[in-house]
């Protein structure tokens, strides 16, 4: 009987120890984090003459957004494989998993993926826990980087928006080149030719125009033979990418701003009173001559309604109207146009924009078949090629954009080439760069959401300002 | 020795499995007393202050309600139409066996899924839901683009997929009923209002309550249908506790934040399930008294 006691307090002794295992361990393990971080880069390592063959029989392996710039790239992988050795697997998501997709796989800690597709405002968040490599050293090293590459051919403003200090409020432009810009979009009004000239209208050269353009539309396209025809398809889905494109150029273009930076204090402008009064307009617009459930407008439906004629214009990227554009693409094909949009007080044509980029996980243990996949994807060969003979346009290198076949190709969209020559050198990332872009913008489309819903601007603007205060000042 | 010792060896796979629930549970209590984030990996010890600043925010006292709102209306319409779907189903047998099979199509296809099925039908422009009423003059309704739209919506969709796991609950219920005191009722002339309200009702109620437990449960929970349907919008309006935590701790990558939400609705959820389970202990001592 005492043996049996004995045994069963030593067994109770034991189950509670391994019960508490897991979780001292967990207290010792810390949070995922690890120091094994060094300060020296791995393109350190790569020495000697540059040589595209220097990985041959590597696996390379890449997470890629659904997206016709990817396509593009897929189609030409085959010219990679046999320029360099290097086998490319990959996976493909739709955009509305891609980025949980990516951040869940980064925070992870794992090398699941040695490159990826990203945003500039992705570097924002996955750029300070150290999630991407430092391509700048990369690209410094002429054993690592064939001279071909020719860096000073991409457009400044991309190479830029890729490159951050990792400090709030910080220009981009400095610090660490956290991916590469690989294809871009700028945000323009693209309009219906079609209704624009039964109506005897002509683009906005002012947002108070734009509003009752929209309006316009809206009351008398379907009369017209447009029928269900709306004014103006914008994005209102309660996400970060409903307030970049053309809400966010509208606003840059007016001189406002979403945070004043006081060394690396940051203070929300959302609530300032030019603002207030330009994001009561924007919703009364969306209102008047906007899309039928707008809160749940991606730009999948945005461009989509400018390619099924639903829509009278679009101010988004220029290439969500391009695909519909494109010969055969929609029932809009050959009768839409392109404008830069409504001008600011001034004149000011500031405008926000997208680029598609492509990084290299930290964690990669093939960095250096990584960075000659990165060199080939975003080289001149590929880019042209992709350009001319599929839809990655808006390029991101100079020699591209005026590549006498791309232009041919361009030339047939009215008023395509003229729009992105005059937009290009004032499209820049108009956002403050901080860690909580995500979330700000977000929480600003939501507030855009009950403005439009009917609630007072002041009052949800100041409280999103209150709120974001909080989180990022 | 070895005899005594067996016993225990018997427990050891329930003793993993209890370990491998309670072993991410523990890890993620533990977390909440940290500010761990994407921003700051190597974390502080800031104990319950995530906690506090979970209870001093807006915005968690909105989620907290349109949480409640949620899950009361869904698990009691769905109990209602389901109830009433069983005694529909329960008194035309050859029909109702029909019915029964096309009943429990809902609940074969993923919330989510269902969830963009209704969002597409429910568009107001293109969607089957408008063009169907447009004859009667209400083809414009933008059913997910007001506050109170986008939550009767979700509760809408909810009802289309849970009401057969209901009713066919409330059915089961039905058909294990004696037979003998409903007999009775109708040998002594009793009107089917009262024959519900006095023998099918109270008999049925454990099983009633059963569904609505369930109901309630996963309703407090819900992240699918609202989150494919409005995504937590317009507004906040449909933003419930699980959508977000999942924000906090995956989109904003606020680990430690978001954690604290969904513990702070587990103890809710938890709160919740014990005052029902108890109360079906009454209940069912009740009917069984009854039969």
């Amino acid at each position: 009987m005492d043996t049996h006691a004995h045994d069963r307090r030593r067994f109770l002794a034991l189950g509670a120890a391994l019960a508490a295992a897991p979780v001292l361990s967990a207290c010792g393990a810390g949070f995922g984090g690890d120091d094994d971080r060094s300060d020296g880069s791995a393109a350190d390592d790569v020495t000697g003459s540059f040589d595209w063959k220097r990985e041959k029989g590597a696996t390379v392996k890449a997470l890629l957004n659904k997206h016709p710039y990817t396509d593009a790239l897929i189609a030409d992988l085959k010219a990679f494989t046999e320029q360099t050795g290097i086998k490319v697997e990959y996976d493909v998501f739709p955009e509305d998993n891609y980025f949980d997709k990516l951040t869940v796989d980064l925070s992870s800690g794992r090398a699941s993926y040695d490159v990826f597709m990203l945003g500039a405002y992705m570097v924002w968040q996955y750029g300070p826990p150290g999630w991407l490599e430092d391509l700048g050293p990369w690209m410094r090293n002429s054993s690592a980087t064939g001279a071909e590459w020719d860096q000073a051919d991409f457009f400044p403003n991309l190479l830029q928006a890729d490159q951050w200090s990792l400090k709030a409020g910080a220009p981009l432009g400095q610090g660490g080149q956290y991916a590469l810009p690989w294809g871009w979009e700028t945000n323009v009004v693209a309009y219906n030719t079609e209704v624009f000239k039964k109506l005897g209208l002509q683009p906005a050269e002012t947002f108070e125009e734009l509003r009752e353009l929209a309006g316009v539309i809206k009351d008398k396209a379907p009369g017209a033979g447009f029928d269900g025809m709306y004014g103006i398809a914008v994005r209102g889905s309660r996400s970060w990418a409903t307030i970049h494109p053309g809400f966010m150029t509208m606003y840059a273009r007016n001189g406002l701003h979403d945070f004043t930076v006081s060394g690396e204090k940051l203070t929300p402008a959302m609530n300032t009173p030019e603002a207030i009064a330009f994001t009561e307009d924007w919703a009364g617009m969306v209102k008047r001559g906007g899309p039928p459930s707008w809160t749940s407008y991606t730009w999948y439906q945005c461009s989509s309604d400018l390619g099924a004629k639903k829509a009278g214009m679009l101010f988004d990227a220029d290439t969500a109207a391009y695909f519909q554009a494109v010969e055969g693409a929609s029932p809009a094909s050959g009768k839409i146009a392109f404008h830069p949009g409504p001008k600011g007080p001034g004149g000011s044509l500031a405008t926000n924009m997208w680029i598609w980029s492509l990084g290299m996980n930290a964690k990669s243990r093939k960095k250096s078949a990584s960075w000659l996949f990165l060199q080939w994807a975003t080289g001149k060969e590929h880019l042209r090629r992709s350009a001319i003979t599929h839809n990655h346009i808006d390029p991101v290198r100079k020699s591209v954009a005026a590549d006498a076949a791309y232009k041919d190709k361009m030339r047939h969209l009215p008023g395509f080439i003229e729009t992105f020559e005059t937009v290009v050198d004032q499209t820049k990332i108009q956002f403050t760069p901080q860690a909580q872009f995500f979330d700000a913008t977000t929480s600003w489309a939501a507030a855009l959401q009950e403005i439009y819903g009917g609630k007072g601007a002041k009052s949800v603007l100041n409280g999103l300002a209150g709120d974001l205060a909080g989180k990022v000042g | 020795m070895r005899l005594a010792l067996r016993p225990y060896f018997l427990i050891v796979p329930a003793l993993l499995l209890t370990c491998g629930i309670l072993y991410p549970f523990g890890l993620g209590l533990y977390y909440t007393l940290f500010d761990f984030s994407a921003s700051k990996p190597q974390p502080d010890m800031v104990r319950f202050e995530n906690y506090r600043t979970v209870f001093t925010q807006d915005s968690f006292w909105n989620s907290a309600w349109v949480t409640v709102l949620y899950a009361v209306g869904a698990a009691a319409v769905e109990t209602v139409l389901g109830v009433a779907v069983a005694l529909l189903l329960h008194r035309s047998s050859r029909v109702g066996r029909v019915l029964e099979k096309i009943l429990i199509l809902p609940l074969m296809i993923a919330p989510v899924i269902a969830a963009i099925i209704w969002k597409l039908m429910l568009q107001p422009s293109v969607g089957v839901v408008n063009h169907l009423l447009r004859p009667v003059g209400l083809g414009g309704v933008q059913w997910t683009d007001t506050p109170t739209g986008a939550l009767l919506s979700s509760i809408a969709v909810d009802v289309w997929v849970y009401t057969p796991f209901v009713a066919i609950l409330a059915l089961a219920g039905l058909r294990s009923l004696p037979t003998s005191p409903f007999e009775a009722a109708a040998v002594d002339g009793a009107r089917w209002w009262y024959t519900f309200r006095r023998l099918t009702l109270p008999m049925l109620w454990p099983y009633v309550l059963v569904a609505v437990i369930f109901r309630f449960m996963d309703s407090l929970k819900v992240f699918d249908i609202i989150y494919a349907l409005t995504e937590g919008g317009p507004g906040d309006s449909t933003m419930v506790l699980q959508i977000r935590a999942y924000l906090e701790a995956i989109r904003f990558q606020r680990y430690s934040f978001g954690i604290s939400y969904t513990i702070v609705l587990w103890a809710v959820v938890y709160l919740a399930a014990m005052i029902l389970v108890r109360h079906l202990g009454k209940i069912q001592r009740k009917a069984a008294e009854a039969k």
